[in-house]
C-alpha cells in the first residue's frame, strides 16, 4: 500500500486499510473490474510460494507481511510453502507506521499498530509480502524498518498486485499480476480473513 | 478515531475514546524497548523541549527516551541553571524557547494551571509533566496501560488510591482516568490528607486502609512527602507508617492477584515495606517501563497534529 497517496485503498469494512480515514473527503467510488477471483488469487500464491522456494531452496527463508493485508498474504503463502517442503517458514508483522516519509503532511497522525516480528532476521532471507505495490515508498519504510531490527542477508520483495506508478527504483522480485492502472482509480485487494471474501477489484471515483 | 488536540495538559480533558488511543499507541510502541537498535525515524527533525521547574528525574529522563527513541532532538532546560533564578518570568521564558522553534513543550511547574497557561500562548504542543497539586496525565495513563496489560481490560476492576491524595496530582490524574475507564475508585488516607468534596469525582472515601484494600483489584500507594508532617498534617511519619504503610502482614488479606503500584519514588519503610515494594505483587517496575512508551505515544501524537 501507499502512504499519503490519495488514490489509496478503499476503506474496508473492518477499517483496516489504515490509509483511509487520512483522505480529505470520503470518495465514493464504484468498481471499474474484476482483477482476481478466489480462484485466480490462489493460483497466484502457490505461484508465488513455488517461485519463493525454487529461488530460495526454502532455507532460512522468512515472510514479513506488511500490516494489515500483507501479513495475511504471508501466513497463507507460508501455509503453501509447508505444503511443499514440508517446513513452514516463520512470519512477522511489520507496521511501518513510524517509518513513513510522510508524517507532517498529514492532517492527523496515523494510527500504529504495532510490530511482531519474533525470531531474529540475521543472515535470514526475508521476503517482504504486501497486497499492493504502487509508489514504493511503503517498501522503502519496510526496507529501513527491517534494518532496524537485524541484519538479513538477503530482503526480496513478494506483491499480490504490482499497479505501476513507482516513484523509487523498486522493483518486486514475485508478482502475483501485473495491473496496469490509472492513478486516479484504487486497487481494492479483499481477503476471506478481514472482507469475507477473496477477491481483487478495481475501482474508480465516481464524480468526474 | 484521530488525535486532534495541540495539548495534553491533563486526563479531566480527555474522552474515553482518546484515552483508548493513547493506551493503543502506546502498547504498538512497548515493542521498541526490545530492540537492539532502539531508535526509530518517526519525529526526525522534531524538536522536544523538556522545561522543568521542579525536580524531577524519573520524568524528565523518561520523556527524554521516548523523544530520543522516536528521533527527536530533545533538550532540558532545568530551572535551576537557568533565567528562572534571574527573575525572568515564566511566559519570558516560554517566549524566548519559542522563538528557538520547538515542536513539542514538556512542562513540569510547582503552580497548578502553567502548563495551561503555556498552552494558551504559544503555538507548539504543550504537555503537562506534572503541575502543583493538579495534574500529572502522562503518569496517570502509563498507569493505566499497566493495569490493562497486567489484567487484560480496565472496566469493572476497583482501585484503592492510598495515602496523600490532597496534594497528589497523580492521585488527580488516576481518578479522573479510571473513572473514565469505567474503575471503581476508592480513596483511602489519614482525614487531614483527603479533600473535603473528594465524592464529587465519582470516588469512594474510606478511613481505614485494611477496608480500602480488602477488595481491590489494584492498590496504588502514594508517596508520603516529609513536608506534609512539619506542617502538621501527620502526627509522625512512625505513625503514618503504622496505620497508612502496606506491609506483608496486611497485604494477606487482599486479593491474590492484587497490583501493587507507586508513582515513586518510593519511601522504602514509610508507605511500604520493603519486602512489598520487592513482592510478586509489585508492579513498579513495569509502570517505569510503560512511562516511556506512553510519552512516546504521546509525543507521536502531539508532534503530528498540527492543530497550531
Amino acid at each position: 500500500m501507499v502512504p499519503g497517496s490519495p488514490a489509496a485503498q478503499s476503506p474496508a469494512p473492518d477499517g483496516a486499510f489504515f490509509l483511509a480515514p487520512a483522505l480529505p473527503h470520503p470518495m465514493t467510488v464504484r468498481e471499474k473490474a474484476q482483477v482476481l477471483d478466489d480462484t485466480a488469487l490462489d493460483r497466484a500464491l502457490t505461484r508465488i510460494a513455488h517461485e519463493i522456494v525454487e529461488q530460495a531452496g526454502g532455507e532460512g527463508v522468512a515472510l514479513v507481511g506488511i500490516k494489515t493485508r500483507g501479513v495475511t498474504l504471508a501466513e497463507r503463502i507460508a501455509e503453501k510453502i509447508a505444503a511443499i517442503e514440508g517446513a513452514r517458514p516463520p512470519v512477522g508483522a511489520l507496521d511501518i507506521t513510524l517509518y513513513r516519509d510522510d508524517l507532517r503532511l498529514k492532517a492527523e497522525q496515523p494510527v500504529v499498530r504495532g510490530t511482531e516480528i519474533p525470531f531474529p532476521l540475521k543472515g535470514r532471507t526475508v521476503v517482504l509480502v504486501d497486497d499492493v505495490l504502487f509508489t514504493g515508498r511503503t517498501i522503502r519504510a519496510a526496507m529501513d524498518a527491517v534494518m532496524d531490527l537485524g541484519r538479513p542477508r538477503i530482503i526480496r520483495l513478494a506483491v499480490l498486485i504490482d499497479r505501476g506508478h513507482r516513484e523509487l527504483p523498486i522493483r518486486p522480485d514475485y508478482i502475483g499480476k501485473n495491473l496496469p492502472t490509472s492513478r486516479r482509480e484504487t486497487v481494492a485487494v479483499m481477503l476471506r480473513e478481514h472482507d469475507g471474501v477473496d477477491r481483487v477489484v478495481i475501482q474508480e471515483p465516481t464524480d468526474p | 478515531m484521530g488525535w486532534k488536540r495541540k495539548d495534553l495538559l491533563s486526563l479531566q480533558d480527555l474522552e474515553t475514546a482518546e484515552i483508548q488511543d493513547v493506551l493503543d499507541t502506546a502498547d504498538s510502541m512497548r515493542e521498541i524497548a526490545t530492540r537492539d537498535i532502539k531508535k526509530v525515524p518517526t519525529l526526525r527533525g522534531k524538536t522536544v523541549v523538556n522545561l522543568f521547574y521542579e525536580a524531577s528525574t524519573r520524568t524528565r529522563t523518561s520523556f527524554e527516551i521516548a523523544g530520543k527513541w522516536l528521533s527527536a532532538d530533545v533538550v532540558n532546560f532545568s530551572a535551576s541553571s537557568s533565567s528562572a533564578e534571574k527573575g525572568e518570568s515564566l511566559l519570558d521564558t516560554a517566549k524566548n524557547i519559542e522563538a528557538m522553534s520547538p515542536d513539542v513543550v514538556v512542562v513540569r511547574h510547582k503552580a497548578s494551571g502553567a502548563p495551561a497557561l503555556l498552552a494558551r500562548h504559544l503555538r507548539c504542543a504543550v504537555v503537562n509533566a506534572g503541575d502543583g497539586a493538579h495534574e500529572h496525565p502522562t503518569q496517570g495513563l502509563l498507569d493505566l496501560l499497566t493495569i490493562r496489560q497486567k489484567k487484560g481490560h480496565l472496566e469493572g476492576l476497583s482501585v484503592a488510591i492510598v495515602g496523600d491524595i490532597a496534594h497528589s496530582r497523580v492521585a488527580r490524574s488516576d481518578i479522573h482516568g479510571m473513572r473514565k475507564m469505567g474503575m471503581t475508585v476508592t480513596v483511602a488516607g489519614p482525614p487531614t490528607l483527603i479533600p473535603p468534596a473528594c465524592q464529587e469525582l465519582g470516588v469512594k472515601v474510606s478511613h481505614r486502609l485494611e477496608e480500602a484494600i480488602a477488595h481491590a483489584d489494584v492498590i496504588m500507594m502514594l508517596r508520603l512527602q516529609h513536608e506534609r508532617m512539619e506542617s502538621g498534617l501527620i502526627p509522625s511519619l512512625r505513625e503514618y507508617s503504622r496505620i497508612w504503610g502496606l506491609s506483608l502482614d496486611k497485604l494477606k488479606h487482599c486479593r491474590p492477584d492484587v497490583l501493587l503500584m507507586h508513582p515513586g519514588p518510593v519511601n522504602r519503610g514509610v508507605e511500604l515495606s520493603p519486602e512489598v515494594a520487592d513482592s510478586q505483587y509489585s508492579v513498579i517496575l513495569d509502570q517505569v517501563s510503560n512511562g516511556v512508551a506512553v510519552r512516546m505515544a504521546v509525543l507521536y501524537l502531539l508532534a503530528g497534529s498540527q492543530a497550531a
